[in-house]
């Protein structure tokens, strides 16, 4: 028989074994445990510990089954737990429905579970969803014979800030400390003590703060572990399910949005076995809800004697359309990579289409000229089955980081990455000035490279081949000739590249075409015949053809009044390379629209702000990093919302005496995929030197990339999970130490001309000699702005003050 | 056709005039039964109803939504929430902080109290429930909650029982006793 894998799409043969269950015949691969045999027949076998996604452990023994022959003819003396037992040529197997041995085995493990189960299902936050209920109900006895008393804990025990613990409620089927273990890597969470009072304990000295600690709330089956911000929000019958797409990062994740009476009350991982399998990090799970405060944007806000006053749609729309036409084509266009591939496609549409320029760019972060020709060429217009995917990571024979922190940047593929280090014996190589946490949980090698010197780092890098696949974060951007030297590795050995952006809307932003030389699709606009087709597609007479400022020249030109008006939304000007210029190019721009969901820092100077729909009540798609599509649900169906930008865009369009062509996300993705792929002139990968500066013996270099969970506007209101940051420390080795006075347990003072950051030091040795690693965005450390320097920069450190 | 046939018709109206009357005054008699108490239910009469309090006059609701759950006509609106040792306001982790019921959507049928894992929710014989509008039919938890009687202190406060949850309740008293009281006795007890 051969089986079609989910993964490849290829025909694999697999040999495969015959056995009996409940006397109905089933083939199966080989080393397919039984349980997961019934399940093929659709015999729902009871059960607690077993989790297709972990290690079997057989800790509940609640599957059991009668084996009445094994396959050599002689059978079980004992019922069997089904979810340790290989399926055997030849096997017959009696479950609950057939043999009432194996149904009295698993009535009996049920009554005793529930002898210490508390019977508090009516304030339990499973209660309605529970595997033990439901199993109760199905496989138990339905009365209880015990009339002793019940063993408690006091309750509930917090594991970290946002995992609660109820002791007496867990049937210790491991599964927490399993995926702990198994999954993230972050083995916090032990069963500790013995016998009635065996628990799940918690290290002394470490709360469980994982990047993925909610994972073991929605495994745990039974109320053991809930989660501290969902506790008694709400019963599982009350709320509507949704399934849509994780807004957070490129990963991509798919998602049940829970919601009740309009407010969404807790999200959980959805089921895509071929991103996200079934889990998602704390983040997607845990940070919903910076929609809902006081910021939020609710009607237009108009400049009126230097002060932002309400204003009513039309009045805002006429305000905006007189300073958009004032300004003529000496418009820009920035969209802070946040947004879906619709919303993107509408505003690169509208830049060109109705302000006629190509002043339009989605970097709200370090970009350069070279990262725009790298992205046009090998990102723009991808697809996933041409593109890296995930089921490639696992089949890689190696996978090179650079400039790219997988467990900060994009948790999925590290938990991707991770179960190919476990399972496949995947060889990691980190091209990075440190050995990360996250590096280190995926047993990587390290290639020690200075924050600036990735370029001649991949130039050198040896034992690369065509079954490698190298990722690519948004971060070497900011390095010069980097990107040119993976291309011309991929060039050279056939390795794989993949480009993995933080942000969930970057690589649909690039499909889109929000780039200043790029039409939708990868079509260049240096390109004559690309222009041509995409005018035709909008039904415009021509497009603008020369080329388009990026977020650097438009931020310059905006300074020093060149560019007379930019309209910005999805974007907070603490995302810029430098935040302060960024600032002086807000302030200074002649007019500036900003279409935003809460009020930011950019809409605060601007003229005039529209307010925009939460990604939670419109529509839309995000191309993960592997550029497949991830549909967004609309979730919240209020009626409250206020437009979405596509349709604010339409009614600015429409005001200026031109049409945009597309009103809805629907009309917006329609347009898109009539457009089309293309198949003209693509983009030539760039061919950047890198710039040549070693790190002086006496000085000191600044490594720095943002943490999963920091000072992000994202996580506002979020507080038990900011509560499970990492705590800021600067990370050096023992001889930059030393040369910068500074001791172990001690402070370090990172400076540069514009300002100066203190933080614990923390001694590593695996940090490059030189180089002084921080974290971006600590809470209310913001290096960018505070230092002025990005990774690579040259800063000084010494001892810091004692706190 | 004769002059007194048109009056014979009327022999029925006036027989009836003098036969005993079966209606009813409300809310007093009136005529001979002008004294005549109000109209008394059965004592399982399916009335408004109550939220009921611990002795100490801490609320027995835990915001479960079982009754919500139970309704067969969505009458019933709670949101749960958790006790602080700073205001609690039921002896356990869990308390009702929203219970509303809708009394325009209520059929007095009373699963809701079959439901009610804790008997906070029970059934007064309480059946004048007529208003002019449609809030005021919407019962929120305050008007629902018993009055307090001698011994209660208005939530939130800490437990005046046991010092946890498990003193607490063990610590109450076998009454041995169906608990009878209802809303309005209550309330005649206590004026």
């Amino acid at each position: 028989m051969t089986v079609t894998t989910k993964d490849t799409g290829v025909e694999q043969a697999v040999e495969t074994i015959t056995l009996t269950i409940d006397g109905i015949e089933v083939s199966v691969p080989k080393g397919t445990l039984v349980i997961r045999a019934a399940e093929r027949l659709g015999i729902a076998i009871p059960r607690f510990c077993d989790h297709p996604l972990l290690d079997p452990v057989g800790a509940c023994r609640q599957c059991m089954v009668e084996v009445p022959d094994m396959g050599n003819g002689r059978g079980m003396p004992k019922p069997q737990a089904s979810c340790t037992l290989e399926a055997m040529p030849g096997m017959k197997i009696s479950t609950q429905l057939s043999s009432p041995v194996a149904a009295k085995a698993q009535a009996g493990m049920l009554e005793m579970l529930l002898i210490n189960h508390p019977l508090d299902c009516p304030i339990c936050d499973k209660g309605g969803e529970c595997p033990l209920q439901n199993q109760s109900m199905s496989n138990g006895n339905g009365e209880s014979r015990y009339g002793g008393v019940k063993r408690t804990f006091p309750k509930p025990v917090p594991i970290s800030a946002q995992v609660l613990l109820d002791r007496e409620r867990c049937v210790l089927c491991a599964r927490c400390t399993r995926f702990s273990e198994q999954i993230s890597g972050d083995p916090f969470i032990a069963l500790v003590e013995r016998g009635a009072l065996q628990q799940v304990g918690v290290y002394a000295e470490h709360p469980y703060d994982s990047y993925f600690s909610g994972n073991v709330i929605q495994i745990c089956p039974v109320g053991a572990l809930t989660s501290a911000d969902y506790r008694f929000q709400s019963r599982p019958f009350d709320l509507v399910s949704t399934t849509t797409a994780c807004e957070h990062c490129a990963a991509g994740c798919e998602l049940r949005s829970d919601h009740r009476h309009y407010q969404v009350k807790r999200r959980l991982a959805g089921n895509a076995p071929e991103v996200n399998e079934e889990w998602n990090c704390d983040i997607g799970r845990f940070a919903f809800v910076s929609g809902r405060l006081t910021d939020r944007l609710t009607m237009p806000l108009l400049r009126e004697d230097g002060v932002l006053r309400p204003a009513s749609w039309p009045e805002a729309i006429d305000a905006a359309v007189a300073g958009l036409k004032a300004a003529g084509t000496h418009v820009g266009v920035l969209t802070g990579g946040r947004l879906t591939v619709e919303t993107s496609y509408a505003y690169q549409r509208f830049a060109r289409a109705v302000l006629g320029t190509n002043n339009v760019d989605f970097r709200a972060r370090a970009a350069s000229a070279e990262e725009e020709q790298f992205l046009a060429a090998t990102v723009a217009g991808g697809t996933t089955d041409k593109a890296v995917t995930y089921a490639d990571l696992e089949r890689a024979g190696k996978v090179v980081l650079v400039g790219f922190e997988p467990e900060e940047e994009s948790p999925i593929v590290f938990l991707r990455l991770r179960k190919a280090v476990r399972k496949k014996k995947l060889a990691v190589v980190a091209v990075a000035p440190l050995l990360s946490n996250g590096s280190a949980k995926l047993s990587a090698t390290l290639v020690p490279t200075a924050p600036g010197a990735e370029a001649a780092a991949l130039a050198d890098l040896a034992d690369v081949d065509a079954g490698t696949v190298v990722l690519l974060g948004e971060r070497l951007a900011a390095v010069p000739g980097a990107l040119s030297a993976a291309a011309a590795l991929a060039a050279r050995t056939g390795a794989r590249l993949a480009w993995i952006p933080r942000r969930a809307g970057e690589v649909g932003a690039v499909t889109a075409g929000c780039l200043p030389g790029l039409l939708p699709g990868g079509r260049l606009v240096s390109d004559g015949v690309a222009r041509i087709d995409t005018a035709t597609a909008w039904d415009v007479e021509s497009l603008p053809a020369e080329p388009g400022l990026d977020v650097n020249g438009m931020l310059g030109a905006a300074s020093d009044e060149t560019l007379k008006a930019l309209v910005v939304a999805g974007a907070e000007i603490s995302d810029f390379a430098d935040p302060v210029s960024a600032r002086d190019a807000f302030e200074h721009v002649g007019f500036l629209v900003s279409i935003e969901n809460r009020l930011s820092d950019i809409s605060s100077c601007a003229d005039v702000v529209f307010p925009a729909a939460l990604l939670e009540e419109q529509s839309g798609t995000f191309y993960n990093w592997e550029h497949r599509p991830r549909p967004v649900a609309r979730v919240n169906k209020t009626l409250r919302s206020p437009m979405t930008d596509i349709r604010v865009l339409a009614a600015l369009a429409d005001a200026m005496g031109a049409d945009l062509g597309i009103r809805t996300t629907a009309s917006a993705a329609a347009e898109l995929s009539e457009l089309g792929a293309w198949d003209g002139a693509r983009a030539e990968v760039p061919a950047f030197t890198a710039t040549d500066d070693a790190i002086t013996p006496d000085g000191f270099r600044l490594a720095t990339w943002r943490e999963l969970i920091d000072d992000s506007r994202r996580n506002d209101g979020a507080g038990e999970l900011l509560a499970t940051a990492k705590p800021p420390v600067a990370r050096l080795s023992a001889a930059t130490a030393v040369r910068a006075g500074v001791t172990e347990g001690g402070t370090v003072t990172v400076g540069t001309a514009r300002g100066e950051l203190t933080y614990d030091a923390a001694i590593d040795d695996t940090v490059v000699d030189g180089v002084v690693w921080i974290p971006s965005r600590a809470s209310g450390r913001n290096v960018a702005e505070a230092l002025g320097a990005r990774a690579g920069d040259p800063v000084t450190a010494k001892e810091g003050a004692r706190s | 056709m004769g002059l007194l046939d048109q009056w014979a018709g009327f022999g029925v109206t006036f027989m009836t005039m003098f036969r005993p009357t079966f209606t009813q005054g409300y809310p007093e008699g009136w005529g001979s039964k002008k004294k005549a108490k109000e109209k008394v239910t059965a004592p399982r009469f399916h009335g408004r109803h109550q939220l009921n309090r611990w002795p100490d006059g801490l609320e027995k609701c835990v915001g479960c939504e079982l009754c919500a759950w139970a309704c067969p006509a969505d009458a019933i609106y709670v949101e749960g929430s958790s006790n602080t040792d700073s205001e609690r306001f039921s002896p356990g982790e869990r308390y009702g902080s929203v219970y509303q019921i809708n009394y325009l959507r209520c059929i007095f049928c009373g699963m809701c109290i079959e439901a009610c894992p804790t008997r906070a929710l029970t059934m007064t014989n309480e059946f004048k429930l007529a208003d002019y509008s449609r809030a005021k039919l919407i019962f929120t938890k305050e008007e629902l909650l018993a009055p307090l009687l001698p011994g209660m202190e208005q939530p939130p406060h800490p437990r005046r029982l046991g010092d946890d949850e498990q003193q607490y309740f063990l610590g109450l008293p076998a009454t041995g006793q169906p608990d009878l009281r209802t809303w309005t006795n209550q309330m005649e007890e206590t004026s």
